[in-house]
């Protein structure tokens, strides 16, 4: 079947080991049978991202976030216990909670008054003891409605609307090493960095999948955030692009690699002066002494690109930033970005994080617009499929150990979107 | 400049920024700010008096990085803008809210829009300008957009200045 598209849905990743071939068919982008295919065997199956605990500061905080397609309220309760709960009343099924964020004992529904606890009881309703039988709620059918499942591994809390799916620490797996390394870049907890990028991209969002640790675009994508580093005094070091890609197993995947930016944690670059010398040298000890120097340099050094199966993106580059998608429709994601960064750091460090941050990501900075604008032409390109079918995906397909610039990951995210996906619609996976 | 600026001075010169920014003269425009200046665009959730050294803004941008910005915009390699957006700046609701010992604080509405590829994207929002004067003109010191918006959706990007 070369040249042409599948017809079913067994078949839209086509491996050609021999020749070193691995294509992806284009109609996984616009087609809308596939989009609900991925919503019932992807988004309501696997561990998704809701928040990180430094976002709950204190008893009673709570904020509101739309994750895997629903409205989701994510708070500390009064006794500390971190909880998620579906943003719907019971009674009515109104958006219970329409704030961004802030701090609640109490959660009451403006329809009719009814009014829960921040441990999701129902307290109270108007009427409720003359109009209602007793032991109305014995049944706690009147109270919110928690998500199946809640857990967290570092501080990274996720969801999963898959009551029987396995451990969030069995799921992560191989990933969870490099959460460790974003983690252990703090003594006393990393935090998220006030103020949220909440930006939409008009392409698929597998699109921003591969992008995020496409080691490959970087050079002529990027060349004019390239040309700015080069024009900039000291924001270099004479450190290359150079580390390799790996699959971490169950879709997760990462790139690792040395590079010439500088970060906050902790590789220093001449443009931060003496002053930021000593900051960084302090940084980097104390990540030896906690760690050990082997394991303090690959922290510091060395940055990822880190995937987590399906919409979770880690990048730990030039500084943090934590980035979660979902798709509205085949052509339309909705992107939450945050900077995270050591809580106990330095006003310096901070401010330097962010510079660090802005100069590259975002819909600000110096790259992040032109990977927008080439998703959302990939997008547009993708209206050719009929005649031109598949995306081309074999870069270091026959390498023993593929290198950044390589596809290795994008491969591990396709293969396990394959196996979901074609088993959802009774197809066979990848054929081997 | 004898004495401070009149609204219609401070007004013409908003017009003439609004201008130099859709005729995409950026060279031109880089030219209106002062060696110290910064343009900034916070986050949309953050409070009016949120700092960009720690807080995450979509752009903090120093004279430097701001002329950097120009040099991108300026190149065929900035492909966000290529080939370049058709944009609107409109200005209204103009009011000189301080006269400082060396500058003015003016506050105004904007509204962006944004035509490309067949899309049109609006960015509306309250400038603040800190105008200082500078050889019988203006120049700007400071430039805040603070978006009126709960994101960038559907927009997505601010590869224009606002």
């Amino acid at each position: 079947m070369a040249g042409r598209a599948p017809d079913d849905g067994s078949n839209f990743v086509k491996i050609d080991r021999s020749r070193g071939t691995f294509k992806v068919s284009r109609r996984a982008f616009v087609d809308e049978a596939i989009l609900s295919a991925e919503r019932a065997a992807i988004f309501d199956k696997c561990w998704l991202y809701l928040g990180h605990d430094s976002e709950l500061a204190a008893p009673g905080a709570f904020l509101t976030r739309a994750v895997g397609g629903r409205n989701l309220i994510f708070n500390r309760d009064s006794a500390g216990t971190v909880r998620s709960f579906v943003n719907s009343c019971p009674h009515r099924g109104m958006r219970l909670c329409r704030d961004r964020a802030g701090k609640a004992k109490h959660f009451q529904c403006f329809y009719h008054g009814w009014i829960f606890g921040n441990d999701g009881k129902l307290i109270d309703q108007p009427g409720g003891e003359s109009d209602y039988a007793p032991g109305f709620n014995t049944d706690c059918s009147a109270d919110l409605v928690p998500v199946p499942r809640l857990e967290q591994y570092r501080q990274f809390w996720f969801v999963c609307f898959d009551r029987n799916a396995a451990s969030l620490a069995d799921y992560l797996g191989g990933a969870r090493e490099y959460l460790d390394l974003t983690a252990d870049q703090s003594e006393a907890g990393m935090a998220i960095i006030g103020g949220a990028q909440e930006y939409a991209v008009r392409a698929n969002w597998k699109l921003l999948v591969e992008n995020s640790y496409d080691g490959y675009h970087a050079m002529t994508t990027h060349a004019s955030y390239l040309d700015y580093l080069r024009n900039t005094v000291g924001s270099l070091s004479r450190t290359p692009i150079d580390g390799v890609a790996r699959d971490l197993g169950n879709g997760h995947a990462v790139v690792e690699y040395t590079a010439p930016w500088g970060r906050p944690v902790a590789s220093w670059i001449p443009m931060w002066g003496e002053e930021g010398r000593r900051e960084i040298d302090a940084i980097r000890q104390r990540l030896a002494a906690r760690h050990g120097e082997e394991r303090a340099e690959r922290i510091a050094l060395r940055s990822r690109n880190i995937g987590i199966f399906p919409n979770l993106v880690i990048n730990d580059v030039m500084a943090v930033t934590v980035r979660t998608f979902y798709p509205a429709a085949t052509d339309y994601l909705e992107v939450n970005a945050w900077a995270i960064g050591p809580s106990e750091e330095s006003e310096w460090a901070r401010k330097f994080r962010l510079f660090n941050f802005l100069e590259f990501l975002g819909p600000g900075g110096f790259a992040t617009p032109d990977d927008v604008e080439a998703l959302e032409n990939c997008q547009r390109g993708y209206r050719n499929h009929v005649e031109a079918p598949w995306n081309d995906i074999s870069k270091g397909m026959l390498k023993n150990q593929p290198r950044v610039n390589d596809e290795l990951q994008i491969r591990a995210f396709w293969t396990q979107w394959n196996q979901r996906v074609a088993a959802h619609r009774g197809g066979g996976g990848v054929p081997a | 400049m004898s004495g401070p600026a009149s609204r219609p001075e401070v007004e013409d010169f908003l017009y003439q920024e609004a201008s130099l920014l859709d005729e995409w003269r950026l060279p031109e425009w880089l030219a209106l700010f002062t060696e110290d200046a910064h343009y900034l665009v916070p986050a949309t959730d953050l409070p009016a008096d949120a700092s960009p050294d720690q807080n995450l803004f979509y752009i903090a941008d120093d004279r430097y990085r701001l002329e950097q910005r120009v040099a991108r915009l300026m190149k065929k390699s900035g492909h966000s803008e290529q080939p370049r957006s058709k944009t609107r700046h409109m200005v209204n609701n103009v009011r000189v809210t301080a006269y400082e010992a060396d500058a003015l604080c003016v506050a105004s509405a904007f509204a962006v829009y944004r035509t490309k590829d067949g899309v049109t994207d609006l960015y509306v929002g309250k400038a603040l300008h800190e105008l200082v004067p500078a050889g019988g003109s203006l120049r700007i010191r400071k430039k805040l957009c603070a978006l009126d918006l709960d994101g960038l959706r559907p927009q997505g990007r601010i590869s224009i200045i606002l």
